[in-house]
């Protein structure tokens, strides 16, 4: 059995819940043990570092200082947390910031995607999945922190990365390639600045739909949201027919592998996943 | 100080704050060419390094641009002169939120500071309740209420904040910060 810290992050205890649970349902089929780091708090994200660089470091910093007091590493499945400990991490390291908590760098910073994307878990997937994915095409969409800046995600591949496609491919579903896999869908924005959300929202579900999708899957509670939540208003707007299920890459693997919660997660997205996955005979 | 010495003055203090090499921008417009939310800006990713470069201070300080800027660091990662420009841009946020500029954008720094304030009373977020601050501090209340209710009956909305110990270090860091504390 493999263990490794958990830090789940503000959205996974809230809107993005099925995230959390369905990254507990698959760890626990894969013999991963996830340890919740204790006591943990904000990351900063999304305003820290807009205001105050070393508040910003210090709210990470808190954080890994926690995650140092074991040789674990740590498992980040929000993009943006994941943004800002690699951010501190760098500071620290690199730019000899300082902090208020003692961290001294041993941390492996590890982004949830990336994590289960890696050569070992995709083998333990082939091995354990109990039904091929099969008919089921999807879009990976990875956003932006999730490969950008490079530097700090160390993806090479950041205009038309591929890890997500082939973690697909092992579950046995088709996934198209399009270019909007790491175009912006504007984040936190979305709390004041709709509009923009909304333009940069339609143009996505749009090009996932010329791309024929079933369904588009992403790593990011903020993209998950941002596409899930607003289609119906969109589809007045546009005139144009979207239902497009927004899907956790998790849920999916929870599917591959026989998890016996995955209605519930997916029973909580706005736009209903269920109606096509049953009609391709999945669940 | 003379006004002209303090308008030389910006294109160092950015430097100094960001670390960047903004001289190097020879105005090729890849940043803007790619970057997604342009089309709401009212000066160009690269009209902005070029503002920097003229020491225009307070044309960039109280832009728009500066908090549209979703920092998706696509202008950052294509810069054929590496400059870091979604970098830049946080530079600048911070910068304007202290020059007493008026803002470019009204609702967008509230939210920052309303999430800021957040952590700070409970040390981590609570979706509820940051929306309600938010809405209480910009009066727009009935903006994505229907959804709200939508995501009610879905349960995705977490009625109450989680309790736990960490709360009160976040405090003492805000605190310190706010005091004038460096480390």
């Amino acid at each position: 059995m493999k263990e490794i810290s958990y830090y789940p992050g503000c959205s996974l205890h809230g809107t993005a819940r099925e995230y959390d649970d369905s990254i507990r349902g698959v760890s626990s089929l894969l013999d991963i043990q996830l340890h919740e780091l204790e006591d943990w708090t904000c990351c900063g994200a999304s305003s820290a570092h807009c205001t105050n660089e070393e508040l910003a470091i210090d709210l990470a910093a808190r954080n890994l200082a926690i995650a140092e007091k074991s040789d674990r590493e740590l498992l980040v499945p929000c993009v943006a947390c994941y943004s800002r400990f690699k951010t501190a991490e760098n500071e620290l390291k690199e730019h000899s910031k300082k902090s208020r908590f003692s961290y001294q760098g041993k941390v492996s910073i590890r982004y949830a995607l990336d994590f289960f994307c890696s050569e070992p878990i995709l083998e333990e997937v082939k091995k354990k999945r109990t039904k091929p994915l099969a008919g089921l095409k999807v879009v990976c969409y990875y956003g932006c922190l999730t490969v950008r800046p490079p530097k700090l995600t160390g993806i090479h591949e950041y205009e038309n990365p591929q890890h997500m496609d082939h973690l697909m491919e092992c579950m046995g579903v088709e996934p198209f390639q399009w270019s909007y896999k790491t175009d912006c869908c504007g984040a936190s924005l979305v709390m004041t600045r709709t509009d923009i959300v909304r333009k940069l929202g339609q143009r996505l579900l749009s090009m996932a739909k010329e791309a024929e999708a079933d369904c588009l899957v992403t790593g990011c509670p903020m993209c998950q949201a941002n596409l899930d939540t607003r289609q119906e208003e969109l589809e007045k707007e546009s005139g144009e027919k979207y239902d497009l299920p927004i899907l956790y890459f998790t849920e999916l693997m929870g599917l591959a592998l026989g998890h016996k919660d995955v209605k519930k997660w997916l029973g909580r997205h706005i736009t209903d996943p269920i109606k096509v996955l049953s009609a391709k005979g999945l669940i | 100080m003379d006004p002209s010495q303090k308008e030389k003055s910006f294109l160092s203090e950015v430097l100094q704050a960001g670390g960047e090499t903004i001289q190097a921008c020879y105005q090729c417009q890849k940043c803007s060419a790619g970057c997604p939310v342009a089309f709401a800006m009212d000066i160009l990713p690269n009209q902005i390094l070029r503002h920097i470069q003229f020491d225009h201070r307070e044309r960039v300080l109280s832009s728009k641009t500066i908090w549209i800027c979703a920092s998706c660091y696509s202008c950052s990662v294509r810069c054929p002169n590496n400059i870091d420009i979604a970098k830049i841009m946080g530079t600048l946020r911070t910068l304007s939120i202290h020059s007493g500029f008026k803002l470019g954008e009204k609702d967008i720094p509230i939210f920052h500071s309303v999430f800021l304030d957040a952590i700070k009373s409970k040390g981590r977020i609570h979706e509820l309740s940051l929306i309600l601050q938010l809405k209480s501090k910009t009066r727009d209340f009935f903006k994505d209420a229907a959804l709200g209710l939508k995501m009610y009956r879905k349960g995705m909305i977490k009625l109450f904040p989680s309790k736990f110990a960490g709360g009160r270090e976040i405090k003492e860091i805000f605190n310190a910060y706010e005091k004038g504390e460096r480390r």
